[in-house]
C-alpha cells in the first residue's frame, strides 16, 4: 500500500469504522481525546523546561498559569478521559451485559473534554495561577489575578467534576441494573460484590461457608476506585463553588473576608479530597488494571484472588485516611495526625501496593514462557515506575526527611512524574495495546519498530526525567520556584533531554496509531454508530 | 546535631542502591519470564513473608530516622523545649520582616524561629551558600508556624520562600539573612 493510502484508510485498511459498536466508537473517542490533552501536557511540559534553563523564555505569570494548567490538563484531560473510556468499556464488557446509559457515557465525554478546554482557555488566555494545590487565601487573592478569568476557569473545572459524576452513576448502574429481558438482577449483592464486602467477610469464613464472588476482580476493583472519584468530585465542586462564591461577590463588588476560611483547616481538606486521587482512586484502578492485565495476559486466574480483593479494600479505605503526609511540614498541623496518618497509615501504601506489585508479577511467572508482547512489556514498565515511585514517597512522609525533602524536586521528580509518567501511563498504554484489536475489530498495528521506539524512549525518559529532578531535589532545588542565575542548570538540562524523549515516544505511538486506523478512520469515530446499542462488541465477534 | 546534608547523603546512597536493585530485578524479570521454565505454583507462605518485610520495611524506616535524624524527636517536642534565642519573624504582602538585618547565632546554640503571616500561605527555609536546603517549614495565615533548630557549626544562610504564593513569591529571598558564630 501507498503512504497516503495508509494514512488515509490505515494499516491493510483494516479498520471498518462502521463495525463499530456505540461503546467502541465511545471508548475510542475518548482515546483520542486523551491523547490530544496528554499532547497538551507534554508540550507545557517542554515549554516549562525550556523555561527552567533559561527564565527570560518568557514572562513569570506565564509560566505559573501553565505550571497551574498543565498538571490539571494531564490529570483531568488526559488521565480521566483515558480511565473514564476505558472502564466505561470493559465494566459491560467484562459482565457481558449492556452499558447503563451509552447516552449518559457521551455526556461524560463531552463534559471532560469541554470542561478541560474551558479551564485551559482561561489559564492561557488570563494567567490565573494558584497553582493546583489551591492554598487559602491563593486562589481568591484578586490583588493578584483577574476575578473573571478565575472564575471562568473554576467553571471549567466544574464541568469535569459533572461528567465525573456521570461516569460514577454510569458505572454503578451498569453494574446493578437489570438489562431489558433478563432476569432479575441482584443489585444489593451485585454492588456489595463489587465494593468488597463480601471479600472481606471471606475472609474470616471457612472455605466452604465463603461467598461466591458475583463481580470479578477487575471490575470489583473499577468499583472501589469509582467511590474516591465520587468523593473527590464532591470535595472539589465544594470547593469551587467556595471559591466562585468569593470571586462572583468580588466581581458584584463585594470583597469578602478571606480569614472566614481557616488556611489550615482549608488545607486538611484540600488534601483529603486530592489525595482521594493521588492515593486512592489512581493506585486502586492501577491494582486492578494490573491483575486484569495479567489474566488476560496470562490466560490464568490471579495468585491469592481473595486476599487482593479484600486489599483493594483496605486500599480504599487507606486513601481516606493518609492526606496528613502533605502536612508534615505545617507546624500547627497536630503532632499525633502527623504521625498517624502522615507516617503510618502512609507506610501501609507501600504494603497494598507492593501487594498488587507480587501478585502480579507472581501471576506473570506462573505462565512462562510468556512472549514479549507490547502489553506485557509496557506492564513491566509500569510496575517498574511504581516499584521507584511509591518508596520515594514513603521516604518523603517521614517526619525527619519531609523536613529537607518538601516542596523540592524531589517530591515532583522520583514521586509524582515517575509514578505518573512511567507507572501509571505505562499500564495505561499496556492497556490500550492489548484493548486495541478489541475496540477496534481487528485493527492492525501499522508498525511494531515504533512500538519498541514507543516504549523505550517512554521508559528511559520517564525515568531519567525523574531522577534528574530528583538529584536537584537533594541539592536543594525547590519546585514551584524559578531560578534566575542558573543554579541547577545541568540537572534542568538533562531533565528536558529526557523530556525530549517522551515526545519522541509520544509522537511515534501518535502517527503509530492514526497510520494504523487511518485520518478516515479516526473521524468516523465520532459520527453516531448505527449498531445496536445493546452490545458492546459486535454481536458475531 | 548531624547536618542535614549529611542525612541527605545517606538518602541519596540508599535510594541509588534501591532504585539500581529494583531495576536490575526488573530487567531479570522480564528476560526469565520469556524462558521455558519449570511450571512454578507459587507457595501461599512467600506471599507471607514478603507482606511481613513489607511491614518492617514500612514501619522500621519511622523508627530508624526518629532516632537517627535528631530534628525530627526535637520537632515533636519543641514546646518542652527551651531555645538559646527566639526569634520572631513577620511574612506579609511577598516580604520577610526579620527582627535585625542577620540573626546572629552562637554554635551549639538552638534557635527558635517564630513566622507568622498577615496575609498568604509561604514558605521558610534555610539555605546554605551552596542552595542547598538547611531545613524548611510551611508558613500558614492565621497561625503560628515555629520550628526549633540547633545549629553546630559556623555558616551563613539565607532565608527563601518555600511555598508558592503568587508568581512574586519567586523573589522572596534574603542573602546573609543568618550568620552562625564561634
Amino acid at each position: 500500500m501507498k503512504f497516503i493510502d495508509i494514512f488515509l484508510n490505515g494499516e491493510g485498511g483494516l479498520f471498518k469504522p462502521k463495525t463499530l459498536t456505540p461503546a467502541q466508537k465511545l471508548v475510542l473517542r475518548f482515546v483520542v481525546v486523551s491523547l490530544v490533552y496528554y499532547f497538551f501536557a507534554l508540550f507545557e511540559g517542554m515549554i516549562m523546561r525550556v523555561f527552567q534553563v533559561d527564565p527570560s523564555f518568557m514572562p513569570a505569570e506565564q509560566y505559573f498559569g501553565i505550571l497551574t494548567a498543565h498538571p490539571l490538563v494531564g490529570i483531568f484531560g488526559s488521565t480521566y478521559s483515558l480511565v473514564f473510556g476505558a472502564f466505561l468499556f470493559l465494566v459491560p464488557f467484562l459482565m457481558k451485559k449492556p452499558l447503563w446509559s451509552i447516552k449518559l457515557g457521551n455526556w461524560t465525554f463531552i463534559l471532560i473534554t469541554a470542561g478541560t478546554m474551558v479551564f485551559w482557555l482561561a489559564g492561557f488566555l488570563t494567567e490565573y495561577a494558584p497553582l493546583y494545590t489551591l492554598y487559602w487565601p491563593l486562589p481568591a487573592d484578586f490583588t493578584q489575578f483577574d476575578p473573571l478569568g478565575g472564575a471562568i476557569f473554576i467553571t471549567g473545572i466544574a464541568i469535569v467534576m459533572v461528567g465525573t459524576v456521570f461516569f460514577v452513576i454510569n458505572i454503578f448502574k451498569t453494574i446493578s441494573y437489570t438489562p431489558e429481558g433478563w432476569e432479575k438482577q441482584p443489585s444489593k449483592a451485585l454492588l456489595a460484590s463489587a465494593l468488597g464486602l463480601d471479600a472481606f467477610t471471606n475472609l474470616f469464613k471457612k472455605k466452604e461457608k465463603q461467598k461466591e464472588h458475583l463481580i470479578s476482580l477487575p471490575v470489583a476493583a473499577v468499583a472501589r476506585g469509582t467511590v474516591d472519584v465520587a468523593l473527590n468530585a464532591g470535595i472539589i465542586l465544594f470547593t469551587g463553588v467556595l471559591i466562585l462564591v468569593y470571586m462572583v461577590s468580588y466581581l458584584m463588588g463585594i470583597d469578602l473576608k478571606h480569614t472566614a476560611i481557616d488556611a489550615l483547616l482549608y488545607k486538611n481538606w484540600f488534601w483529603w479530597g486530592l489525595d482521594l486521587i493521588a492515593d486512592g482512586l489512581v493506585l486502586i484502578f492501577v491494582a486492578g488494571t494490573w491483575y486484569l492485565l495479567a489474566m488476560l495476559i496470562t490466560g490464568k486466574k490471579l495468585f491469592m484472588q481473595n486476599i487482593a480483593r479484600a486489599a483493594l479494600l483496605v486500599e480504599l479505605v487507606v486513601s481516606w485516611t493518609v492526606w496528613s503526609h502533605h502536612l508534615m511540614s505545617d507546624q500547627a498541623q497536630p503532632g499525633i495526625l502527623k504521625i498517624l496518618s502522615g507516617e503510618l497509615v502512609t507506610a501501609f501504601e507501600l504494603i497494598t501496593q507492593g501487594l498488587a506489585f507480587f501478585i502480579t508479577l507472581v501471576t506473570l511467572w506462573s505462565a512462562r514462557p510468556l512472549k514479549m508482547t507490547n502489553p506485557l512489556k509496557f506492564l513491566l514498565g509500569g510496575l517498574l515506575g511504581f516499584g521507584l515511585a511509591v518508596p520515594a514517597g514513603i521516604m518523603q512522609a517521614d517526619i525527619g526527611l519531609n523536613r529537607i525533602l518538601h516542596n523540592t524536586q524531589w517530591i515532583i521528580g522520583p514521586h509524582v512524574h515517575v509514578a505518573v509518567l512511567v507507572g501509571l501511563t505505562m499500564t495505561l498504554y499496556s492497556a490500550v495495546y492489548i484493548l486495541f484489536p478489541i475496540v477496534t475489530n481487528g485493527a492492525k498495528l501499522y508498525s511494531q519498530k515504533l512500538a519498541n521506539v514507543h516504549f523505550w524512549c517512554h521508559l528511559v525518559g520517564g525515568i531519567g526525567m525523574g531522577a534528574f529532578m530528583g538529584m536537584a531535589g537533594l541539592h536543594g532545588m525547590l519546585r514551584r520556584t524559578i531560578y534566575y542565575n542558573g543554579e541547577f542548570n545541568l540537572y534542568m538540562v538533562l531533565a528536558a533531554l529526557s523530556g525530549c524523549l517522551l515526545f519522541i515516544a509520544f509522537l511515534a505511538f501518535f502517527y503509530n496509531i492514526v497510520m494504523s486506523l487511518g485520518l478516515n478512520g479516526v473521524l468516523q469515530i465520532f459520527t453516531p454508530s448505527k449498531l445496536d446499542a445493546k452490545n458492546t462488541v459486535p454481536a458475531e465477534s | 546535631m548531624v547536618d542535614s546534608q549529611v542525612v541527605l547523603w545517606g538518602q541519596t546512597i540508599a535510594y541509588t542502591c534501591y532504585t539500581i536493585s529494583i531495576m536490575s530485578l526488573m530487567a531479570w524479570f522480564a528476560y526469565k519470564i520469556t524462558r521455558q521454565g519449570d511450571t512454578y505454583k507459587a507457595p501461599n507462605k512467600l506471599f507471607y513473608v514478603y507482606v511481613s518485610v513489607l511491614i518492617v520495611a514500612g514501619v522500621s524506616l519511622h523508627i530508624i530516622t526518629y532516632n537517627t535524624i535528631p530534628w525530627a524527636p526535637m520537632d515533636i517536642n519543641r514546646a518542652e523545649i527551651k531555645a538559646d534565642k527566639v526569634f520572631d519573624i513577620r511574612v506579609a504582602n511577598h516580604q520577610f520582616y526579620l527582627p535585625a538585618d542577620t540573626l546572629f547565632i552562637k554554635v551549639g546554640e538552638k534557635a527558635m524561629f517564630n513566622v507568622t503571616s498577615d496575609d498568604l500561605t509561604y514558605g521558610f527555609g534555610l539555605f546554605r551558600k551552596d542552595n542547598s536546603m538547611l531545613f524548611q517549614m510551611q508558613v500558614v495565615p492565621g497561625h503560628n508556624n515555629d520550628i526549633l533548630w540547633q545549629f553546630n557549626k559556623p555558616g551563613v544562610y539565607s532565608i527563601r520562600s518555600t511555598e508558592y504564593s503568587g508568581p512574586k513569591g519567586a523573589q522572596m529571598i534574603i542573602d546573609h539573612a543568618v550568620e552562625v558564630i564561634e
